[in-house]
């Protein structure tokens, strides 16, 4: 068996690592930052800033902007079907387009709507990134991969500093086995001369409502 | 078993006489070097994050055992099925399996180094399954039929105008121009109906996770994400040294890769899944561990930092022998300081000897590493066991050569003081003929190589010996 000859071939090539030793006996020295004292006017500054970085639209809103705010969004692209998850809420929408729930759409219907509207798991400043999970608002993976517009609620206060505390708060997720997606920036390429370009098999745009 | 690689001092030269690929390559690893030096420097705790990814993989490899039964443990718990394979061969023989068994004769591929050691992609077409790359450069090098010459980027050795042309000829596309983003869009057309069809997808991992199982994928144009999402079967392949503790370690690793490989403060997207999801993404998932000689570079005490390596591939941009002979002169799937290192160990020293010579040692690879590979060391190391392995397995021609009668001689002149003394001598002597305004432009003889390419510095009229001597005799 593979297993057994593989783990005996581990064991042998580590014959210098005493029997006795176990991972707790190397210790990870972690001096890296894992808090900043900062505001939180200062923490959706920083993140604002960082994810404009990746051509990404921020327009920063009030709780009770958001219909009026996706109304606008979707006019400005001409967006018309617009698939959502099945816990968005009712109230957020407007009138005028059509709001498909993903209650198990295809692959093809997916690839046909012209745009979707998710909310997040957490967000992170220090790097503008999103990160979805299947929670709340969010839905399943296909749906913010397939349509070629993604429209992401962020609210403040899902925003934190630092990377390391976004995987903290990502870690309940984990454990009840849900799949997490990071998000920064358009779907893009760096393969031809090493340049950025936004826009390859992902949703080409990414536009965030920061609802503050 | 594997074959022996071209020697590296004969396959350069050729390379950096291509004044295009030079350029292309220039141009490139020195836009990158800027940029990852800007992100790095605006991170405060950049070193305690080295510092702790180096820790993170020590005790990954100290314990590989341990580890990789906490990761069948775990991905099984969560539904996946986990697969071990000793040699490359038998880790794509369970993928041709596992594909021909769901009918399949496509398969979608994340960009995966594991999968091009292993020559995976061969392996399925023997069996008549297609395999379809779908990353942009990997896509590229497919289409043009070239070899890989970057970790991250493969096609970094073609610039925008060989791209254009090459998608107008092989995908039908004759309006393109050469912006990178049109020549995306017709990467975008062609694989999007792949994606919604295709029922296998087979990825590497950047990283899996011991104590819950959770693969991760790090990647930017979103084929990752189709791949790893959207077919009925995922099978991920990945070396086994490619384990991290804890979920909360990404909090190390999902800092340094980013800004080590593309220069970005995070690349644009990470996938996350955890064995099978109900109702999200692939149900049925397979991994595949793979050896294929890992455990001798881990049975190597000072070789075995080389599994911390993460294929970051800062040091390939910022070495300066990679910047002038580009990927392909290493004749390696991993080229460049890295590839020096991991291919000889992984393949044989016997098979790959000249590769720890592809390097000037000036250090450059290590300061950038973001597990803090010490490069120049095993560099040293190996070419210490390239010369060991010629002297023990050698022919006669080899026991004769110059270089080896010639260390022989230094190492008897070195022993002895007196010997060491009067060598000296001999040389302060023989040197006058030689020596023009105090260099050395061309020694005679076998020894020509060594000032074929720089000067040598003469001997001083006065040894530090002497000098001390005379000092101690004033006293």
């Amino acid at each position: 068996m593979s297993k057994e000859s593989m783990l005996a071939a581990i064991r042998i090539a580590l014959k210098d690592v005493p029997e006795t030793e176990t991972p707790k006996d190397t210790v990870v020295p972690r001096a890296y930052l894992t808090r900043l004292e900062t505001s939180l006017e200062e923490r959706l500054e920083l993140f604002t800033e960082r994810i404009e970085d990746y051509k990404v639209v921020v327009h920063r809103i009030k709780e009770n902007e958001i219909s009026a705010n996706i109304e606008a969004c979707l006019q400005a692209r001409a967006a018309k079907t617009i698939v959502i998850p099945t816990d968005f809420p009712d109230t957020w929408l407007a009138q005028g387009f059509s709001f498909v729930q993903d209650e198990n759409l295809s692959h093809q219907q997916l690839d046909e709507s012209d745009g979707v509207i998710t909310g997040c798991e957490v967000a992170v400043a220090q790097t503008g990134s999103i990160a979805l999970a299947a929670g709340k608002y969010q839905g399943r993976r296909a749906i913010s991969l397939l349509p070629d517009y993604h429209l992401c609620l962020v609210f403040a206060s899902q925003v934190v500093d630092l990377v390391p505390e976004a995987f903290e708060k990502l870690e309940p997720s984990v454990k009840n086995r849900k799949p997490i997606t990071f998000i920064s920036g358009p779907s893009a390429t760096s393969d031809i001369e090493l340049n950025r370009v936004e826009g390859v098999h992902g949703p080409r745009t990414l536009e965030v409502l920061l609802i503050v | 078993m594997s074959v022996k690689l071209p020697m590296f001092e004969k396959t350069a030269p050729e390379n950096v006489q291509n004044s295009q690929l030079r350029r292309n390559l220039g141009k490139v690893t020195g836009a990158i070097r800027v940029k990852r030096a800007r992100v790095v420097d605006e991170m405060p705790d950049w070193e305690a994050l080295r510092d702790a990814g180096y820790a993170l993989k020590t005790k990954v490899l100290r314990n590989l055992d341990t580890y990789l039964l906490e990761l069948e443990t775990s991905v099984t718990r969560v539904g996946g099925k986990v697969h071990w394979a000793q040699s490359a061969q038998e880790a794509n023989q369970i993928v041709t399996d596992l594909v021909k068994s769901h009918g399949a004769t496509e398969v979608i591929k994340v960009k995966s180094m594991t999968t091009e050691e292993t020559r995976l992609n061969d392996a399925l077409a023997a069996s008549g399954i297609k395999a379809i790359e779908t990353d942009l450069a990997e896509l590229i090098i497919k289409l043009a039929n070239e070899e890989s010459s970057h970790i991250l980027v493969p096609a970094i050795h073609k610039n925008r105008s060989e791209i254009r042309e090459l998608f107008i000829r092989t995908l039908g596309e004759p309006d393109l121009t050469d912006e990178p983003a049109n020549l995306a869009g017709a990467a975008r057309r062609y694989l999007r109906k792949k994606f919604l069809t295709v029922p296998v997808g087979i990825s590497g991992a950047n990283f899996a996770v011991a104590e819950t199982g959770t693969i991760a994928v790090v990647e930017s144009e979103g084929n990752g994400r189709m791949c790893t999402t959207l077919p009925k079967v995922l099978i991920t392949m990945m070396g086994i040294e490619k384990i991290i503790p804890t979920w909360q370690d990404f909090e190390v690793f999902m800092q340094t890769l980013p800004r080590s490989s593309t220069a970005e403060r995070m690349n644009p997207y990470n996938s996350f899944w955890t064995g099978v999801h109900e109702g999200d993404g692939p149900q049925e998932f397979h991994l595949v561990l793979v050896d294929n000689g890992r455990t001798e570079v881990l049975k190597d005490e000072i070789g075995r930092q080389t599994l911390n390596c993460i294929r970051c591939s800062a040091c390939l941009n910022v070495c300066p022998v990679y910047e002038r002979t580009g990927g392909h002169a290493y004749h390696s799937v991993y080229p460049g300081p890295i590839g020096a290192i991991l291919t000889p160990q992984l393949i044989g020293i016997e098979n790959a000897s000249s590769l720890p010579y592809a390097s000037s040692l000036c250090g450059a690879c290590y300061e950038v590493c973001p597990v803090k590979i010490n490069i120049p060391e095993v560099l040293v190391h190996l070419r210490g066991r390239a010369i060991k392995y010629k002297k023990d397995h050698g022919t006669l021609k080899d026991k004769l050569s110059p270089e080896h009668l010639g260390m022989q001689a230094v190492a008897k002149v070195f022993a002895n003081q007196s010997r060491y003394e009067s060598a000296q001598k001999l040389a302060r002597m023989g040197q006058g003929v030689l020596a023009k305004e105090g260099y050395i432009s061309s020694l005679p003889g076998y020894l020509s190589g060594w000032t074929a390419m720089r000067d040598l510095k003469t001997l001083p009229q006065e040894s530090f010996r002497d000098w001390w001597r005379k000092r101690e005799g004033q006293k």
